[in-house]
């Protein structure tokens, strides 16, 4: 059996130190780059396209086509925006944390042949407040890369030059919707922006900018390397690359590992999270972060990429799953996770901050035993007017994708919680 | 009034943005910084130094979780109580440290010690559960751990 090729996390040292400027060209680091400024920035387009790349910040759009709604050209207005989204914030979601930490100099290179294919003249990376080890990786890995001419002015004599800025946030979910980031760059409080336009046409300060995330950008140098046909190669399934999986929970070593894209719940869960912790069952897990559906037992061994895992009725998001085991209360999960949701509602529009409130209030009636008849109802109705579609952006339509799969699967607790007037769950009075 | 040095480090942030504007956030960290947190008088001082309306920065201010518009403690602990670590242990935890500290989620010890705070996911779901004191992340907790951090901070 071939080895299996892990190119975003090779690299990473033992000892969990950041991979350093010669470490990281030692080990082929800024070949990517140094191929991508010997081509035009519509052939590094038309590569990134090739390759199938999908977003990894959760919705998966395609990578090549979002940077193709860039204008180019002399007309062009600039200055142009790239940005890295690195404001990772979804409950359960712990995969950008350990690329940014590691392996800083993976999504500088990955920005900057980004940047040379959308022809953008600064790049920022909208970094979360709490990662501080981050923010000094890649402060100190933006000064090497500027130091050997990878950064700044006249990069590697290319003639193209970039800057690149670290924007440490001050807080809130919504920063992480891509309109909402602009915002919060801008200064301002971060309400997302209706759309259209799109922010390749009209991002940060009314310029064009793509914003992606962090795993996304770290694929970059990769796909310049080796080539389309090498990254549709790295995946089970028809989406291409590898992708870093998470589990937590209490599964024996929760943690993450970068595998095959397609590779099943069940051999993230049983081979390498390995299985569940002693005298427990699993019961469901959300397999991406805390805004998608639930998956059950019957899902296991569906492949977990963007199109295979809709089929049962969810998606692939972050790829950090959460394990729900026999021993902890579904009803309280959801609870926990719908109080996030309400709580990091912008307040911008009614049927979020209202709607996400009210589904949280009932829940925590519930769970303290003052649930009532037709509070199932309410819960239900709330899904629909949250779908899709009825709300400015989609926090509130991803807060319900847990909780209407949670009614489905669940149904016997939430009756009981409301029948006993108690949560079955806590130890008995 | 900003100190010499606020006012410094505010200004050395205009070369990063296009705006004057686009610094406001960073600028009220920079006080917060100097100050613990952010008092009326300073909201005033920074929205001038970037011609902005008071109370258009205030709402800036009030809208991130990371900036302090009251008074803290010397030492704030943020405790995470996001998804995973609600299911690891979360609830063991904050009752922990409320006894501990005698005092509730939101509240400042009477010394001014500690100010504790609950937190949305800090992204290490795989150590839960976590929480940070000040700037630094600490991991797999348990009484004992939390116990042994708290004596470290004076």
């Amino acid at each position: 059996m071939p080895t299996m090729e892990k190119p975003l996390t090779r690299n990473i040292r033992s000892d969990g130190a950041a991979l350093e400027r010669a470490a990281y060209e030692r080990a082929g680091g800024y070949e990517g780059l140094r191929k991508a400024l010997r081509m035009t920035p519509e052939a590094v387009l038309d590569t990134v396209r090739r390759s199938g790349l999908r977003g990894r910040g959760g919705a998966g759009f395609p990578t090549g086509v979002k940077w193709s709604l860039v204008p180019r050209g002399a007309d062009a207005p600039h200055p142009k925006y790239l940005v890295a989204n690195a404001d990772e914030m979804e409950p359960g979601a712990f995969k950008d944390r350990f690329l940014l930490e590691k392996d800083p100099h993976q999504l500088i290179e990955g920005m900057i042949i980004a940047a040379y294919a959308i022809e953008a003249d600064v790049a920022y990376i909208f970094l979360r407040w709490a990662y501080r080890e981050a923010k000094e990786a890649l402060s100190r890995a933006i000064a090497e890369a500027a130091e050997h001419h990878c950064l700044g002015k006249d990069i590697l004599g290319s003639g193209y030059s970039l800057e690149m800025i670290v924007h440490v946030s001050a807080g809130r979910y919504i920063c992480g919707e891509e309109t909402a980031l602009l915002n919060a760059l801008e200064g301002k409080r971060a309400n997302p922006r209706s759309k259209p336009p799109y922010p390749q046409m009209v991002g940060l300060w009314g310029k064009p900018t793509v914003v992606n995330n962090v795993e996304t950008l770290c694929n970059i140098p990769h796909i310049l390397k080796n080539g389309p046909d090498w990254f549709k190669g790295l995946s089970h399934t028809n989406d291409s690359g590898t992708k870093l999986y998470g589990a937590s929970g209490k599964v024996k070593r929760p943690g993450l590992w970068e595998l095959p894209m397609g590779t099943t719940a069940r051999e993230i869960l049983e081979e390498h999270a390995g299985g569940m912790r002693d005298g427990l069952r699993f019961r469901a897990a959300i397999p991406g972060g805390a805004s998608t559906e639930f998956i059950t037992e019957a899902h296991l061994d569906v492949r977990m990429d963007f199109d295979e895992i809709r089929k049962a009725g969810s998606r692939l998001g972050t790829g950090t799953m959460i394990v729900l085991d026999d021993r902890t209360c579904p009803v309280g999960l959801l609870w926990n996770v719908e109080r996030f949701f309400a709580q990091e509602s912008c307040g911008w529009c009614t049927p979020c901050w209202s709607g996400l409130s009210w589904v949280e209030q009932i829940l925590g009636a519930m769970e303290r035993g003052e649930g009532e008849e037709g509070d199932l109802e309410i819960l239900r109705e709330q899904t629909k007017f949250m779908a899709p579609g009825n709300t400015f952006c989609a926090l509130a339509p991803g807060a319900m994708e847990p909780l209407a799969s949670g009614l489905n699967y669940f149904h016997g607790d939430f009756e009981r919680h409301i029948r006993e007037k108690r949560c079955p769950y806590s130890p008995p009075l | 009034m900003l100190s010499p040095e606020e006012k410094k480090e505010i200004e050395a942030e205009f070369p990063l943005y296009p705006t004057k504007q686009a610094v406001c956030i960073d600028a009220l960290k920079i006080v917060q910084r100097h100050r613990g947190w952010v008092p009326d008088e300073a909201v005033r001082d920074v929205a001038a130094l970037l011609d902005m309306a008071p109370d258009e920065l205030d709402g800036i201010a009030t809208f991130y979780n990371r900036i302090f518009r009251r008074p803290v403690g010397r030492h704030v602990i943020l405790l995470c109580d996001s998804v995973s670590c609600w299911i690891m242990g979360y609830e063991r935890m904050r009752a922990h440290l409320t006894e501990r500290l005698g005092i509730g989620l939101g509240q400042t010890t009477a010394d001014h010690r500690f100010t504790f705070l609950p937190n949305v996911c800090l992204g290490a779901c795989d150590r839960a559960p976590v929480m940070m004191m000040d700037e630094d992340l600490h991991a797999d907790l348990t009484k004992e751990r939390i116990d042994a951090i708290l004596e470290e901070c004076q």
